[in-house]
């Protein structure tokens, strides 16, 4: 047993006090190795832990950021290389691939890859698989698509609410039956899928209002401007400020407040330049989006889809890291068992995470009717549910359960719209496009499985 | 066979009379009797299969005993789920820890019993507390209660375990070959947490096949063997070769002056 004194818990001789002293011990390169010479597995994870848990200065946190990609703790860094690197090739390809309008419309299709990725990250996490987000997302934008056609003319909201409540409802029932019938996630959805799409089908041929086999959203409705809407120039900017004030204002009070509580905390300098790279990030969009990307008539503008997506992003990160359900849902994913003996009720967490998976594969539907203007018979959910699975796993979800958060599903859906955009802009085949979908999603788990170890001792 | 020096003094923790389980023709537990006292570390020590682990899942709730009473202090209880056991204060930490590798130090001691403050996870408010029973267990070579269980030697998360169990409140904490994983100085770093955690007035029973391990903590003796006691007392009234003699053949010739000594119904 080593005599480390100095760590974040105090030494020996501090006894039961702990405030009196911070003593987090200074954080050099050498001396953890010297430390803990016999506990060589706590010594190897050092390495592995959150920069800002070793460092109070922002060089000692470069330092520190540096020594953990070493490790293999890359985070979205890969992701982030590997984007840039497509952005590139594309580039070099088509000079139009990072037009304004193009890269509007590589978002927006990548708006419904992410939705459905968060949806499908839920299940990750939980070390399940759900193969039915894609039709689940089909039949909640059919009965929204019906409901809201002048053959029931409902409110679109109620629309909205009744097609979600669907998807939640197929979700419950996914989850009670992989739950209550302890059946797996894998045979579950894999009937869902199957079953979906005939379910989609039926209720084609049952209702009057589907013209060849479509359903149109009436143009300029609330849903059908979700997606061709776009904010005005003032409005795109005032949420924008409002956003990045909101977000700096939480970060650095939670930052203040850990400190003055003796508690770690990254440097404010990197706390501060994180929420300038949102900003600049942000407003690099805006004015992106708001260079006029009409051909006849001008056009321009955030599309309502982009804020409202990170939106969701937003609160499912919120869900996912600052409740109990998501703890345990974490939990869950990692071990059942210890799960059980916490008292946690694991059935119904389970459950839980199909239901979310499932309404967030519906809020995907309307993303995409919305970018169409429609849903046809066609809509090919058994496609999109691998894109799904794709988004959430590039972005960095792992199908062993435990890990993966909201923002994975949003890069990794990005980066799934600019293969799939990219591919189509310098006209490669479907088979082509879909060839190339799969590299990329070998790539990103192979590099997944040999970089990011995960600093595990075991 | 009885002597003065097998007696404990005053009301046991918990008390063990008679108590049996069988699985179907197999008697686990035959009839055992067995006192815990408050604050001492009771060490449990047998043979594969002599039933020291049907023994410990009885006491923890797993299942019910088919015969015999279990008495917690003074009180005779029935324990038919964990949930019962916990609530009596007995917390059991298995082999497998039961630890979730993804989630750090702070995190899995407070699963399940999550502070809230404004409906959201009070991640300051835990982190403090951890840190401060951490600090009383004198658990020193963890650099960061934020670190991922995953990146924790065997005794670091041995630890977390136990600081778990301190945290949850607990009476009698039961351990279950708590070194049976770790290099040398990883379990002496086990030990003296077993040592600082009786002397915090936490009761341990604890299992091992290690009788170095028994030795260096425990105040007290069972000897098990074939679902019997056959010997218990105080740990300084035994030594290595009369325990061995006790598990393997369930008696001892060469038994210490005054020791603790066979229970009676096993010869």
């Amino acid at each position: 047993m080593t005599s480390d004194t100095g760590g974040t818990v105090d030494g020996p001789t501090s006894g039961t006090e702990t405030k009196s002293e911070p003593s987090p011990a200074p954080p050099t390169g050498d001396h953890p190795e010297s430390r803990h010479e016999e506990e060589t597995p706590a010594a190897v994870a050092l390495v592995s832990v959150a920069p800002e848990i070793l460092a109070d200065s922002l060089g000692e946190y470069l330092k520190a950021w540096a020594k953990r990609i070493r490790s293999g703790e890359s985070g979205a860094l890969p992701i982030i290389l590997g984007l840039i690197l497509i952005i590139i090739i594309f580039q070099v390809q088509n000079s139009n691939f990072l037009s304004a309008g193009n890269i509007v419309n590589l978002l927006v299709q990548a708006a419904f890859f992410v939705t459905l990725g968060l949806g499908e990250t839920f299940a990750l996490i939980l070390s399940e698989i759900d193969l039915s987000v894609g039709f689940v997302a089909g039949i909640g934008a059919t009965i929204t698509l019906a409901l809201v056609s002048p053959s029931y003319g409902w409110p679109w909201w109620a629309a909205a609410i009744v097609g979600l409540l669907a998807c939640a409802a197929l979700g419950a029932l996914q989850g009670v039956l992989i739950t209550r019938l302890h059946l797996p996630s894998f045979v579950v959805t894999l009937a869902s899928l199957l079953g979906l799409g005939g379910v989609l089908i039926f209720l084609f041929d049952s209702f009057h209002g589907a013209v060849g086999g479509v359903i149109s959203l009436p143009i300029s409705g609330p849903l059908y401007n979700l997606v061709n809407g776009n904010m005005s120039v003032a409005a795109s900017w005032i949420v924008l400020v409002v956003a990045v004030a909101l977000y700096g204002l939480v970060s650095v009070t939670r930052n203040t407040r850990r400190r003055s509580r003796n508690l770690s905390a990254p440097p404010l300098s990197i706390t501060l330049a994180t929420v300038a790279v949102a900003g600049v990030a942000g407003a690099l969009l805006v004015i992106v989006c708001n260079i006029n990307r009409g051909h006849l008539t001008p056009l321009n503008g955030v599309p309502w889809v982009l804020p409202l997506v990170l939106l969701v992003v937003v609160l499912w990160t919120l869900l996912l890291t600052k409740t109990r359900t998501g703890r345990y849902m974490y939990a869950i994913g990692a071990s059942p068992e210890a799960a059980r003996r916490a008292g946690i009720r694991v059935q119904w967490i389970r459950t839980a995470a199909f239901i979310l998976s499932a309404f967030t594969a519906g809020l995907g539907g309307l993303v995409f009717a919305s970018r169409l203007g429609s849903i046809s018979v066609g809509y090919d959910g058994s496609t999109y549910v691998l894109y799904a699975i794709a988004a959430a796993v590039i972005g960095g979800a792992s199908l062993f359960g435990g890990y993966g958060k909201a923002v994975h599903a949003l890069l990794g859906g990005v980066l799934i719209a600019a293969v799939v955009n990219g591919l189509a802009l310098i006209g490669v085949s479907t088979a082509g496009e879909e060839i190339a979908t799969a590299l990329v999603l070998l790539a990103a788990v192979t590099v997944d499985s040999l970089v990011r170890r995960r600093g595990s001792t075991t | 066979m009885s002597t003065e020096g097998s007696e404990p003094d005053g009301t046991p923790l918990i008390e063990l009379r008679g108590v049996k389980k069988s699985f179907g023709a197999v008697q686990a537990v035959n009839g055992v009797d067995l006192k815990v006292m408050q604050g001492k570390v009771t060490a449990l020590v047998g043979d594969n299969g002599a039933g020291k682990s049907s023994l410990i899942k009885t006491i923890a709730g797993l299942w019910e005993q088919d015969a015999g009473e279990i008495l917690w202090e003074g009180e005779p209880v029935r324990l038919r789920s964990p949930k019962e056991s916990e609530g009596l204060g007995i917390t059991t930490i298995y082999q497998d820890l039961a630890l979730c590798d993804n989630l750090d130090i702070v995190q899995n001691m407070f699963l399940g019993h999550e502070v809230l403050r404004h409906f959201t996870l009070d991640e300051g408010s835990m982190e403090i507390t951890a840190k401060r029973i951490l600090a009383e267990l004198e658990v020193t070579t963890v650099r960061s209660v934020r670190q991922p269980v995953a990146s924790l030697s065997g005794g670091q998360r041995q630890s977390v375990a136990v600081a778990k169990a301190v945290m949850a409140q607990a009476k009698l904490v039961i351990m279950d070959e708590p070194t049976a994983a770790l290099g040398v100085s990883q379990t002496a770093q086990v030990l003296a947490l077993i040592k600082r955690l009786a002397e915090g007035g936490t009761t341990v029973l604890m299992i091992s096949h290690n009788l170095n391990d028994v030795f260096e903590v425990a105040d007290w003796i069972a000897v098990l063997r074939l679902g019997r006691i056959v010997a218990e007392g105080p740990i300084d009234t035994f030594d290595s070769s009369v325990v061995v003699d006790y598990m393997t053949t369930g008696r001892s010739e060469r038994a210490l002056a005054g020791s603790g000594t066979g229970n009676g119904s096993g010869q």
